[in-house]
């Protein structure tokens, strides 16, 4: 080894400690890209990757991920895109983070523990003029260890018995008039729009704390979060509710599609024709 | 967030200020806490009730978890930037759309309780408030959204609307009326809503003593509800440095003598009927004379019109080679641009500008089209604001004619360039069964679905049709102010053919401004009727009408029993309608006894109403 790649090496495994917030801004991973110290990871679809991406990101669409996430198939595509258990990663997306963040929580999942999402979206990045490009990016296969973090999943068998009991609460990520139409008895709603703002794809963690701590909702409840169908929204909800301080929250990532399917009781109000209040 | 900036052809011209100190930050901090207390049963439903709406907060449709905000709008007017907060607001804690009311209030529907707090932060920061837009208060301080531009008006009203506005808001002396209280300028005798309200203020100016003095006619009592007044005028001129006064005065009198009991009868306009016009004018005059001797100096200050006053100079419009064929006939096959010069925009007494409408559903605006909405008015208009009209639209003024073009290609884009809002095909539409408690009709879908259908047939293009006015209530309480309409319709529930069926009481030959009169209750139209019920109404006018006789005209005179063809007066109207309000058995055709947005057997469920705190 040559003292040049001795030294890059040193720097590389420095960079590597560094520890990540739940959300990275753009000046912090520019930085990572230039000490090669992140890997960068584009969850939208394989076109748009290919059409321009943030330097040296690679691709990986949530469509794959959602496909078979089987913890060993998840694990096998973080060691095709060079992630080891120390590699920071970033992951964005064009969709105000949701899908990001269920690609993130994914990887939390099976166990890696220093991940971050992108403060922006890419469109916001282009809009900043910062760089792009169309390069396909590979990396050295890694080897990542398997390491199933149950505490942040809940499935529907989990969700059933959580409602009713003390502490535990559970939060609708949809759009007010889904969660108005049908819902899973008991869930309150903290739509997706809330979380996010103007220029970022979570609010600031002060603001956050009000808005949960306006519905008097204290800091040491266990929250599982859902939404529709395959855990975007309720993924960027998980997110949104660690940033304001809760140590104990989980996806319910299959969410109320599979709620409903497996005929589960839900909570209707029918007293209101208020779809018609939309101006589309 | 991204710096509002000024189109290069508004040069010179400064974006308005927002009002100060309109929002306070600290009455959204303590929204937030009572709320708290509130949910940990620390204050009563009752108290809470009062303080919820005296900070324009309703309960929602037979759901008190969710409100419904409203945001007080004085005369409707609005800055970019404050649409933009709406905007962002109505996605984060909303429904992703916002809704102008029919007194220029924009509410926001649906909105859970616990996030009333940050709607009213993210207000306060745009200049912007809740703050007595509901309860036993002053309400929005309407303005005509002509006021300034309208070639009629003695002078433009609006500081003044925006003084009275400012003096009353958290003035001590209306936090508990007997009930809620409306006053309403307009620009001229005929726009406006001056006979319909509390007070009721037009414009007016007077020679005294060589020179011009600027004054209002003043009406009282007028008001719509279950039972409607129009307004009595005051005295033939009331000075402009007797505003004040006069308005005190009766707000003072309404306090003091106001029924508190009978919920049902205590509105202002009940005070004066039982009263007796006569006397209330004179213990109005009396009590006039009393506050101007004992209101202190710095009391007095607080209404302060030249603080209100829109001081920047805006820059004359290019004259133009030729003037837009506002006035050409249009057909539905017209462009589309043209059918929407022709029945969307009017020129203004400052010459080369014009206010262009934009057409809305029954007031429904989403986010994203606000937004554009906001660009739209940075870009083209000179004085850079929006007025909200009682019509449910927006008015944006002081367009430059050579500006139309590209003014309407950039609403468009958004779909915000629909024909039709100066004409019959723009009917207003109360929020009805999709968030109040009191409807018993989906009145809103109803007055969408009506604008759909007329825009479909072209009827925004018959000039003889656009003085008429369709307006829809969901209950007789009159939000939809159905009774001005010149065919009005309220929301009940009637059993026919053994079913309960939604309908609407169908009133003849009500309108606006100061001649304003109220509408006639002629019948009860199921609600799948309505429709087909006002295009008789126009065929049968195309029948009968004399020429150059317009829709309302002949209504009017329909209504007054001064028909000279077949049809002499609403009971030969009635009976030209009997056909078409027929249903079928409920079982030939279910559909017919559901109402609009409902796929179930239709049953009239109402709770309490909050109009009254």
């Amino acid at each position: 080894m040559t003292a040049g790649a001795a030294k890059k090496k040193k720097n590389a495994a420095k960079s590597e400690d560094f520890r990540l917030s739940i959300v990275c801004d753009a000046d912090t991973l520019r930085s990572l890209v230039r000490k090669k110290a992140v890997r960068l990871v584009d969850v939208r679809k394989a076109d748009d990757y290919q059409k321009g991406h943030m330097p040296t990101a690679v691709s990986l669409p949530l469509a794959r991920v959602l496909e078979n996430d089987a913890p060993e198939k998840i694990v096998a595509i973080m060691d095709e895109l060079g992630i080891s258990d120390s590699m920071p990663v970033v992951i964005y997306d064009d969709t105000f983070g949701a899908l990001a963040a269920r690609v993130a929580w994914t990887f939390q999942y099976v166990g890696h523990t220093n991940t971050a999402l992108l403060e922006m979206t890419f469109r916001q990045w282009k809009e900043l003029g910062l760089e792009t490009e169309t390069q396909a990016r590979t990396y050295p296969k890694a080897e990542h260890s398997l390491n199933i973090n149950k505490n942040i999943y809940a499935d529907a068998s989990y969700v059933e018995s959580a409602k009713s009991q003390q502490g535990k609460l559970l939060v609708d990520s949809r759009e007010r008039l889904n969660f108005l139409t049908e819902h899973i008895p008991g869930a309150k709603n903290i739509p997706y729009t809330m979380v996010g703002s103007n220029g970022s794809i979570l609010r600031k963690a002060e603001d956050l704390k009000r808005f949960i701590g306006n519905r008097g909702i204290t800091s040491d409840s266990e929250i599982i979060t859902y939404c529709g169908s395959v855990g975007t929204l309720s993924g960027l909800t998980y997110y949104a509710l660690k940033l304001a301080g809760f140590q104990n929250v989980k996806l319910y990532p299959k969410s109320f599609k599979e709620w409903k399917a497996l005929g589960k009781p839900k909570e209707e109000f029918k007293d209101a024709t208020y779809w018609d209040l939309s101006a589309e | 967030m991204k710096k509002p900036t000024v189109n290069p052809r508004q040069k010179g011209v400064s974006l308005p200020k927002p009002n100060p100190k309109w929002g306070r930050e600290e009455e959204t901090e303590v929204f937030a806490k009572k709320v708290k207390l509130f949910r940990q049963g620390k204050i009563s439903e009752d108290d809470f009730r009062r303080f919820r709406l005296q900070h324009g907060a309703y309960g929602s449709r037979l759901h008190m978890d969710y409100s419904m905000v409203r945001i007080k709008v004085p005369g409707g007017e609005m800055t970019p930037d404050q649409i933009e907060k709406i905007a962002s607001l109505s996605e984060a804690f909303s429904i992703g759309s916002a809704h102008v009311s029919t007194r220029q209030n924009i509410q926001l529907h649906w909105v859970q309780l616990e996030d009333v707090s940050e709607v009213m932060r993210g207000l306060v920061e745009a200049g912007l408030t809740t703050r007595e837009a509901c309860g036993n208060t002053i309400r929005n301080v309407m303005c005509s959204h002509f006021a300034g531009v309208c070639p009629d008006e003695a002078f433009d009203a609006t500081p003044y609307s925006k003084a009275i506005a400012r003096f009353f808001l958290r003035n001590p002396m209306c936090q508990n009326l007997p009930r809620k209280f409306k006053i309403n300028f307009s620009c001229c005798d005929k726009h406006g809503l001056v006979r319909i309200a509390d007070i009721g203020l037009v414009p007016a100016v007077r020679e005294e003593n060589g020179s011009m003095v600027r004054g209002f006619k003043v009406y009282l009592g007028g008001g719509l509800g279950a039972a409607s007044f129009i307004g009595h005028l005051l005295e033939d001129f009331t000075p402009e440095d007797r505003l004040l006064s006069t308005c005190m005065a009766t707000v003072r009198l309404f306090d003091r003598h106001g029924n508190r009991e009978n919920m049902a009868r205590n509105r202002m306009r009940y005070l004066v009927h039982e009263t007796g016009w006569e006397k209330f004018q004179k213990m109005v005059l009396k009590e006039r004379s009393i506050v101007e001797m004992t209101t202190s100096y710095s009391t007095a200050k607080m209404f302060d019109v030249k603080a209100q006053e829109d001081t920047r100079q805006l820059p004359k419009a290019p004259r133009m080679a030729k003037l837009p064929v506002l006035n050409e006939q249009v057909t539905k096959e017209s462009p589309a641009f043209e059918r929407w010069l022709h029945t969307n925009v009017v020129s203004q007494k400052q010459n080369g500008y014009f206010t262009v409408f934009v057409t809305l559903g029954a007031g429904d605006i989403t986010a994203s089209q606000l937004r554009v909405l906001a660009s739209a008015i940075r870009d083209y208009s000179a004085e850079g604001i929006a007025r909200n009209t009682p019509q449910q639209n927006f008015a944006i003024r002081y367009v430059r004619g050579t500006d139309l073009r590209d003014f309407y290609e950039k609403l468009a884009s958004a779909g915000l360039a629909n024909p039709g809002a100066l004409t019959i095909a723009s009917a207003v539409g109360c929020s009805g069964t999709t968030s109040c408690n009191l409807a018993i009709t989906n009145s809103h879908r109803l007055a969408k679905e009506v604008q759909r259908r007329f825009l479909e047939l072209g009827l925004d293009t018959d000039d003889s049709l656009c003085d008429a006015t369709i307006k829809i209530s969901g209950c007789p309480n009159s939000c939809g102010q159905h009774e001005i309409a010149t065919i009005g319709f309220f929301g009940g529930a009637t059993r026919m053919n053994n079913s309960m069926t939604p309908t609407y009481t169908l009133l003849f030959g009500g309108s606006a401004g100061e001649q304003g009169e109220l509408g006639k209750a002629a019948m009860r139209v199921p609600a799948k009727r309505v429709i087909d019920t006002i295009l008789k109404v126009v065929e049968l006018y195309r029948q009968q009408k004399s020429e150059n006789e317009t829709l309302h005209q002949w209504i009017t005179k329909v209504t007054k029993g001064q028909g000279i063809a077949g049809i002499k007066n609403l009971e030969d109207m009635k009976a030209a309608l009997a056909q078409v309000i027929q249903l079928p058995t409920p079982e030939q055709d279910p559909d017919a006894y559901r109402d609009y947005g409902s796929d179930s057997q239709f049953s009239a469920k109402t709770a309490r109403g909050e109009c009254a705190a």
